[in-house]
């Protein structure tokens, strides 16, 4: 299912408009978005998944603007990782993952084994099946954004839209989740995704999307992307670009 | 949580509740000045027994074992209603001011020396002013947030409490208890059981198919709204009804506290948190506790009657921290 935008504007309040994006993300592409704080990300993030207005122009799924779609049929199709949670109210880890198969099921319907089943193996692949009934709230910051994964991916999305998803994780669970998208992209869905780690975006993201705090924007492949001088100007911050096993790598001077 | 064990579990907790449920009633019916024997009951079930036994049992106690067990059935379910709204668990029903406005509108009647019937009717009224004050003032200029909301509430629920005080100051001493009492929740107000029986049916039966939608909501807005949940009416539906369920409580037995608070907090730490489960166990457990309070406040100082409050919150509070103590929380 193609995700695309025509002439969008995001809104963020009390910036001008900028470049208009007209993107295409297309099932089996990974995207990821960059950025200083504050360019635009995670708007950009909640208004592709139909949370925000736009100012200006369209988001498109299967070519029908974002309005058109009933709301539990956009939900069947597109999941969405926040970056910050409200998961103050008590619920376990297998409770929270098991509500990612709400727009699957009519209001009188219990969840069946197979959305068990589907929220079993998400847990599994996220190394939470040990936590399966520990309190979301009793978890670490590293250990409830696994939880996020996992809910996102027993949603079974066509579209992942990601707000930096290896926050909080140790390296080895970064590996894990950039390796859990990745794998999601060959098995044909699309995924977009804000970040701030260069090396990750090098490693794991074909196409890259570079916003700038004055909403001027850039998209394209990666290796047409990573050039350092325009990433120097879009942290402002000088950078030292090295390879390790044929990746670029980029560390900050 | 669904699965092979836990439904076991689950229709474990629901003969428990049911069971439990019948025995506090019939609890409820049974003691008092004149007490009755199970038989005596079940022959008056029947349509027999000795006349003394049916006036007993038909025309007093059982009208106001009902009104009690719908009342504190009411009490809870809007308790969670408002902790999912509010996402916090420390809200209860009369957190937004609720209680407040019905007490005022009660006490209102009172110093005007109106009937038992023109203070419900009062209360009434009064409750649902607060609810529209605090619906349209929390709605402001800006965008609607829980916290806005609470915040409004916990601000009207202030200024009630003055008038409330205001009150209690002029009035005639002669009024005092009777006012006091109503501001600790009494049954002996209740008046017929049918409008708290028939609202708690009423709300029961909206309130099932809407158990999943809850919980989606209780993990935040954002959340929910990706999950393809109408957020917005979905936030006022539960107000509105939670405020009515209030309401309808208030009417009846004047403001009884704790029951809101307490029994969702306790189904949760025992049954867990999917509201499928704890929305019409609260119904059944928060009528347990109102009709086994009421009925030891009738009897602990007989012929004196306390207020059915004071009773909830002396055997609430130390369950309740008790229950907190013991939890993983």
């Amino acid at each position: 299912m193609v995700l695309e935008t025509c002439d969008l504007v995001v809104d963020v309040p009390g910036r001008a408009d900028g470049r208009a994006l007209n993107l295409h993300i297309a099932p089996g592409q990974v995207w990821g978005v960059l950025g200083p704080n504050g360019a635009g990300k995670t708007t950009l993030l909640h208004t592709l998944a139909g949370l925000r207005p736009p100012r200006g122009g369209t988001v498109l799924l299967d070519k029908a603007p974002l309005p058109r779609w009933r709301r539990r049929a956009l939900a069947q199709q597109l999941a969405v990782i926040f970056q910050e949670r409200q998961d103050g109210f008590p619920a376990t880890v297998m409770e929270t993952v098991l509500i990612g198969r709400h727009p699957f099921l009519s209001p009188w319907q219990m969840e069946s084994a197979a959305d068990l089943a589907l929220a079993e193996a998400a847990l599994s692949q996220l190394d939470l099946l040990p936590l399966r009934d520990r309190l979301v709230n009793t978890l670490s910051g590293g250990e409830r954004q696994r939880v996020a994964v996992a809910l996102a991916l027993t949603q079974t999305p066509a579209v992942w839209l990601a707000d930096e998803p290896t926050n909080h994780l140790d390296l080895h669970h970064q590996v894990a989740v950039m390796t859990l998208l990745h794998q999601q992209a060959r098995d044909g869905r699309a995924v977009v995704m804000c970040l701030h780690d260069l090396n990750l975006a090098a490693r794991w993201c074909d196409h890259l999307l570079l916003l700038y705090p004055d909403g001027e924007a850039c998209w394209g492949p990666t290796d047409d992307m990573l050039v350092p001088g325009a990433l120097e100007k879009l942290y402002d911050q000088r950078l030292a670009v090295g390879e390790v096993d044929g990746v670029r790598v980029f560390v900050a001077r | 949580m669904p699965g092979v064990d836990s439904g076991l579990r689950h229709s474990l907790t629901w003969l428990v509740l049911i069971l439990a449920s019948l025995l506090a009633l019939a609890l409820a019916v049974a003691i008092g000045s004149e007490t009755v024997q199970p038989m005596q009951i079940l022959a008056v079930l029947r349509g027999e027994g000795e006349p003394l036994h049916r006036l007993l049992l038909l025309e007093l106690r059982a009208p106001r074992a009902l009104a009690a067990f719908a009342t504190g059935g009411l009490l809870a379910v809007a308790g969670a209603l408002m902790q999912v709204l509010l996402r916090n668990p420390l809200a209860d029903p009369y957190v937004l001011g609720l209680s407040g406005g019905a007490a005022v509108g009660a006490l209102a009647a009172m110093l005007s020396g109106l009937g038992t019937a023109l203070i419900s009717g009062s209360a009434f009224a009064g409750a649902l002013l607060s609810t529209l004050l605090v619906f349209g003032l929390a709605h402001g200029t800006g965008s609607w947030t829980p916290t806005r909301l609470l915040l409004t509430g916990v601000v009207v629920a202030a200024g009630w409490g003055a008038v409330i005080t205001l009150m209690l100051a002029l009035s005639p001493a002669e009024r005092l208890p009777g006012m006091l009492y109503w501001l600790m929740g009494d049954m002996s107000y209740a008046r017929s059981p049918w409008p708290p029986v028939l609202t708690l049916a009423l709300a029961c039966l909206l309130l099932l198919p809407a158990g999943r939608v809850l919980n989606v909501l209780a993990r935040g807005p954002m959340q929910a709204a990706a999950l393809g949940v109408a957020v917005r009416p979905l936030e006022w539906g539960i107000y509105i009804l939670a405020s009515l369920l209030t309401a309808v409580a208030v009417t009846t037995a004047g403001s009884v506290g704790f029951v809101g608070l307490v029994v969702p907090h306790m189904l949760r730490l025992v049954l867990g948190n999917d509201q499928r489960i704890i929305l019409p166990a609260a119904a059944l457990a928060g009528g347990i506790l109102l009709t086994l309070a009421d009925t030891l406040a009738r009897t602990v100082l007989a012929p004196e009657q306390l207020p059915v409050g004071v009773i909830t919150a002396l055997l609430g509070v130390p369950t309740f921290l008790y229950l907190l103590y013991r939890s993983r929380m």
